[in-house]
């Protein structure tokens, strides 16, 4: 009789083959899948060689120590050897606060630092909901806060300036129990705006005057570099929202000659290259004020790029008035509110949420247009403190350096944005399933 | 008169009142400070330095109005100011004066409404080639690429140089003076055509200044001057006079260091009218009498000007040339002061 | 009054302006149109006013003027004699050149480098990632700069391309040569391409201000008669196809339809290419394409493919995971799953955003002033500008034309837009 044979204990499992685990398989899988696939990674490792190779010894061969281009070359030849590049940092040891302050005060430094610091304080609220509500009221007061660390002057001017506010406010509050909604808004607008015309300068300078305190002023003119760039893109974002809000509702409104302004106004911005808006802030501005009206360069281009973002936002915005279900506003009106009341209440809060990723992108776009100014002959980092720069017998001839510097702060800003923009686009998602 | 505009937004509080068509004088006197049309960087004539403070030839000139009108010349501000937009700017009134290498052309002084009020700087456009390019006459550029920079006179009168020599060239338009030098620098364009100041300054900071020559020809005259608005000839005169007054103190030999002294001193007549001394010739323009001794102490006379920022000895090394005084062979030349 | 009743027929009262919802309406329209009415007015009048102060009239005479300034790229006959609308239009071809070309390069590259982002290579996904972050992350105009530095920096001189006596003597060789078989010349001022050029040329008709190219018209006009033909016998193949079953083989007829009329007529119109030769200064000969042009060109390609690719992979990763499936389970490849089943589905999700894209790139060609391209803003927004000193009639009239070119893309692609979109039943 045959003994039947079978086996009690189990088999060692044996390790897969080299070739299916391990860092072979890996590369096997991910670099070699393939012929199309080896090709490609031959190629891209030829480009990252060719990349290296090409700009490694001039990034070794910097310089941080020297007082001028020449005295970079020389000490590069030296080192390296005669023929060798190098990178010239000791430009940016010299001229760094240039780029980032432009001509600003140095020992002022620390009031753009603090309203940049600031900034994230009153956008708080804004951005995380588990900050209490309160923080808000600090929101509300960051314009004048900030305007005034940068600008300077009399800490009374943004104050009696934010009294407009202050007054179109009570009106509002006050009054609609009289005037009604609409009423008492045009009631506030009309007192606010005869408090800025002629109440305003004379209760500043006597306040000023009486109880001088404040900082000392500095003029637009020495603005530049970041500071410019981070002014003008903030305070454009920040003024072109509720334009944009406006804008937005006016194109979804039945009425048709709102509609069709805010559809002309939108449609004509965003035909137009921002750079001709800028040469209209430079040159057409002026025809369009009544004679002998003048002002700063850098308010004008805000003006103009306010207008500028306000027509992308517009657009953002009413993506997200497109992308709320409709049984949202059939709620508000089944629940009889009118048309400000829902939107106050229900749509815009929802809508700005879906938003905000969008305003985001809006503002990282604008924040890297901001360098146009320098066409118009503001300092901005990039081409205006640049040619500064090089315009210095010392740096005469210095190309790559300011602009992998400026390029980098540029790319750590603009990338950060954006990787917070998708995380908040994940969260939202979720809120939304 | 001054009219103002509200902007609602707080930021809108920077703006300024200024005023332009008559009365800069009273609007200068009454801000308490000169607005100065400037280039946005131009070595020796006009660019800031690592603190931010202005320098250079046209630079000085400014801070003397100042000093005459304001009696420092540090209340200056300086708007700079791309070929694009200068006259704009100065138009409109966002700058009281403008003086920034612009050339004096008829078409200027008329159509555009502009005054030009004196010839700080008598220049010419020429060539600046390589010397191994082995050309010793602008007429032998035909078929060269030529840089040039945009918005300028320099466009116009190279393409009538071109054209009426009958030789053809290919033009390589660039935004500003650095721009230029690094084309031409890396070989882009076989010559490079500006003023002839801006040629020798170019030149004198290059690595290789021997390898480079400025051929002969002056293709046009390029008298560079400040500008005022038209309609103003008060203004035109307390700008005009102050430049003058730069050149009479070179003359007279009236420098930063000795205005003092020789206003104590001196017993020429027309030193001591200048000087304010004797004579009220200030008042008469609406100025201080000792406006113009304040505008020489801030700055020095023309000739200290000229050899501080782009004279012998400096970087940019420009002989005087054509802008010496008129007795030692120049064009300089200021009218009488009585 | 607890009654329901039909709304009683009021008369009208002025209240009812503004208390009645049915007359609200109209009232805030008035308003509104009555404000903007105004502040239109006001703006004139400022303009008039100012105009005024300044001596200045508004009128656009100074376009028939002499220009009297030379622009390096021309794609239409110009002198300095030539007009100021002559040179509008040379910047205006100029900036379309740019945008059209750029357009084009810019989505090829970008669908590209989108779906290379998803492939699953590695290395390849994450050079591409690089690629796309950096390049949307930094302005345009860095890249601008950036590349025409590297043209003007890294590429020889036409001299270095000079073979001299001494040279022939010695046994050396140049310092650079020409590219693609001696045909193309990149120095640091410009690419030199061969230039086509025919012995017997149809000549061109004079319409007034502008002349029309008989040649290129009949070039044109052959090629489209090519297409054309070539897409009827492809229609009548898959005819024969559906009706019997069997695909008649079509591929040289194709051939031969789409390119046969073509090299005949190039024949018959006797075709030469003109090669970039090195004498005096420059190149000469052939077509000489500056690096503004180039490094615009190649800056705005670059920097719009990386928000492409963006769009391209939204696209993909849009479409369901189960199309690809479906399609590997019917035995197709990977690449042919790509083209057949799922960029034809992408499309529609790609084809709005890529819209704005495409007006962006025609509206960032404006920043070629950073490299003194001469287009529609460096010849009317620019030298002309500066020339005449009207700023008033320029700018007015560049935007105009500006939005009359993104009114015009944008009209095209929404149009294109309509005709893949989903047909709703």
């Amino acid at each position: 009789m045959a003994e039947s044979f079978v086996r009690k204990e189990m088999l060692e499992a044996q390790a897969p083959p080299a070739s299916q685990a391990g860092a072979i398989a890996w590369v096997r899988e991910n670099l070699f899948s393939g012929p199309l696939n080896t090709i490609l990674t031959l190629l891209g490792i030829v480009v990252i060689y060719w990349l290296i190779s090409t700009s490694l010894p001039w990034w070794l061969n910097g310089v941080w120590n020297a007082s001028s281009l020449s005295e970079c070359r020389s000490i590069v030849a030296a080192s390296a050897g005669e023929g060798a590049t190098g990178a010239c940092w000791a430009m940016l040891r010299e001229r760094w606060h240039q780029f980032i302050f432009g001509f600003y005060p140095p020992e002022s430094y620390w009031r753009p630092i603090l309203a940049f610091v600031l900034l994230f304080v009153a956008l708080a609220p804004v951005l995380f909901t588990s900050v209490p509500r309160k923080a808000l009221w600090f929101t509300a007061i960051y314009p004048a806060l900030c305007f005034w660390l940068l600008w300077g002057g009399p800490i009374w001017t943004p104050i009696v300036a934010m009294m407009g506010f202050v007054i179109l406010g009570l009106a509002v509050v006050y009054l609609s129990s009289y005037l009604g909604a609409p009423g008492s808004a045009a009631a506030g607008v009309v007192a606010a705006v005869l408090w800025w015309l002629f109440l305003q300068g004379p209760v500043a300078g006597f306040l000023a005057s009486n109880l001088p305190f404040g900082l000392a002023s500095v003029n637009s003119d020495r603005f530049g570099g970041f500071l410019l760039a981070i002014t003008i893109g903030v305070t454009a974002i920040g003024c072109s929202l509720p334009i944009g809000i406006i804008l937005a509702l006016g194109r979804q409104s039945n009425m048709v000659i709102v509609k069709a302004l805010s559809v002309a106004f939108i449609e004509f911005i965003r035909g137009v290259p921002l750079i001709t808006l800028l040469f209209t802030a430079s040159l057409l501005l002026q025809y369009f004020l009544p004679p002998n009206t003048n002002f700063d360069i850098i308010l004008r281009v805000i003006i103009l790029v306010t207008f500028f973002a306000a027509a992308y936002l517009a657009e953002v915005i009413r993506g997200g008035l497109a992308a709320l279900p409709r049984g949202q506003y059939e709620a508000a009106d089944a629940l009889g509110l009118d048309y400000w009341q829902a939107q106050r209440l229900i749509i815009l809060p929802q809508a700005l949420k879906i938003s905000i990723p969008g305003i985001v992108s809006s503002f990282i776009g604008l924040f890297k247009d901001t360098t146009l100014v320098a066409f118009v002959g503001l300092m901005d980092p990039l081409k205006g403190v640049t040619q500064i720069v090089r315009a210095d017998m010392n740096w005469k001839g210095i190309y790559w350096e300011p602009y992998i510097f400026v390029g980098a702060i540029f790319f750590i800003i603009c990338f950060g944005m954006s990787r917070y923009s998708m995380y908040l686009e994940r969260k939202l998602k979720t809120d939304h399933r | 008169m001054k009219k103002s505009v509200f902007l609602g937004t707080v930021a809108g509080a920077t703006m300024l009142a200024g005023a332009a068509m008559a009365g800069t004088l009273d609007d200068v006197k009454a801000r308490g400070e000169l607005i100065c049309g400037s280039n946005t960087g131009l070595t020796g004539f006009g660019t800031p330095d690592a603190s931010g403070n202005w320098v250079g030839f046209d630079v000085d000139l400014c801070r003397a109005i100042a000093a005459a009108v304001l009696g420092d010349g540090s209340k200056v501000k300086f708007v700079p100011t791309t070929g694009e937009t200068r006259f704009t700017a100065l138009q409109s009134g966002e700058v009281d004066v403008l003086v920034r290498n612009s050339t004096w052309t008829f078409s200027r002084d008329t159509e555009l409404a502009l005054d030009f009020v004196a010839v700080n700087y008598y220049d010419g456009q020429g060539f600046m080639v390589k010397k191994d390019l082995g050309v010793s006459s602008a007429k032998e550029l035909d078929g060269a690429t030529v840089c040039i920079q945009t918005g300028t006179t320099t466009e116009l009168n190279l393409a009538d140089f071109f054209k009426q020599n009958n030789i053809s060239y290919t033009p390589v338009t660039v935004a500003d003076d650095s721009e230029a030098q690094r084309q031409y620098l890396a070989g882009a364009c076989d010559a490079y055509t500006t003023d002839a100041s801006g040629l020798a300054a170019s030149r004198a900071t290059m690595p290789d200044a021997d390898n480079h020559i400025i051929l002969p020809e002056i293709i046009s005259k390029e008298p560079l001057g400040p500008v005022v608005r038209h309609g103003d000839s008060n203004w035109g005169d307390v700008v005009r006079w102050t430049y003058y007054a730069l050149l009479i103190a070179e003359e007279k030999g009236i420098t930063k260091a000795n205005v003092e002294e020789m206003a104590g001193s001196s017993t020429d007549e027309e030193v001591k009218r200048l000087l304010g001394v004797s004579g009220d010739m200030g008042p008469k323009i609406g100025l201080d009498n000792a406006a113009f001794k304040n505008a020489i102490a801030a700055v020095g006379n023309y000739g200290e000007i000229f050899a501080a920022n782009i004279g012998e000895g400096t970087t940019i090394n420009l002989a005087r040339g054509l802008n010496a005084l008129w007795t030692q062979g120049g064009l300089q030349y200021a009218p009488p002061f009585r | 009054m607890a009654m329901v009743t039909d709304a009683p027929k009021e008369s009208f009262r002025l209240s009812m302006l503004i208390y009645d919802s049915r007359y609200r309406a109209v009232t805030i329209q008035v308003i509104v149109l009555l404000l903007v009415g105004l502040f239109f007015a006001w703006l004139l009048n400022n303009t008039a006013q100012n105009l005024a102060a300044r001596g200045k009239e508004f009128n656009f005479g100074f376009l028939w003027a002499r220009a009297g300034y030379d622009i390096n790229q021309q794609l239409i006959p110009y002198t300095n004699d030539s007009t100021h609308f002559r040179a509008l239009l040379v910047g205006l071809l100029n900036t379309l050149v740019v945008a059209i070309l750029g357009c084009i390069l810019a989505t090829f590259l970008g669908v590209v480098i989108g779906v290379l982002r998803l492939s699953k290579n590695w290395l390849v996904g994450r050079l591409m990632t690089v690629y796309v972050e950096v390049f949307r992350n930094v302005p345009l105009l860095l890249w601008i700069l950036l590349s025409y530095v590297i043209f003007s920096e890294t590429m020889p001189e036409p001299k270095a391309f000079r073979l001299t006596d001494d040279m022939i003597a010695a046994g050396e060789e140049p310092a650079a040569s020409k590219i693609l078989f001696g045909t193309v010349a990149i120095t640091n001022r410009g690419t030199s391409i061969p230039a086509p050029l025919f012995d017997r040329s149809l000549g061109s008709v004079d319409l007034g201000f502008v002349s029309i190219n008989l040649t290129a018209l009949a070039t044109i006009l052959v090629l489209i008669g090519s297409i054309w033909a070539n897409r009827r016998l492809l229609a009548s193949a898959r005819a024969t196809q559906e009706a019997t079953g069997i695909r008649p083989v079509v591929w040289w007829k194709s051939l031969l339809i789409l390119f046969g009329p073509f090299i005949a007529l190039m024949i018959a119109l006797g075709l030469h290419f003109e090669l970039p030769e090195l004498k005096g200064f420059n190149f000469q000969g052939g077509i000489q394409v500056a690096h503004s042009f180039t490094a615009l060109l190649i800056a705005l390609v670059l920097y719009t493919a990386a928000f492409i690719a963006e769009i391209v992979r939204a696209g993909i990763l849009a479409i369901s995971r189960g199309q690809s499936e479906a399609a590997f389970a019917l035995g197709l490849r990977p690449g042919r799953t790509m083209n057949l089943i799922i960029l034809p589905q992408a499309l529609r999700v790609i084809i709005p955003p890529l819209i704005s894209q495409y007006l962006n790139l025609t509206k960032n060609t404006s920043l070629g002033i950073a490299v003194s391209y001469l287009d529609l803003r460096g010849t009317l927004g620019g030298i002309t500008l500066n020339q005449t000193g009207r700023e008033l009639e320029c700018m007015l009239l560049m935007m105009l034309i500006y939005l009359t070119i993104s009114l015009i893309i944008s009209a095209l692609m929404n149009l294109y837009n309509q005709t893949v979109q989903l047909k709703a039943r």
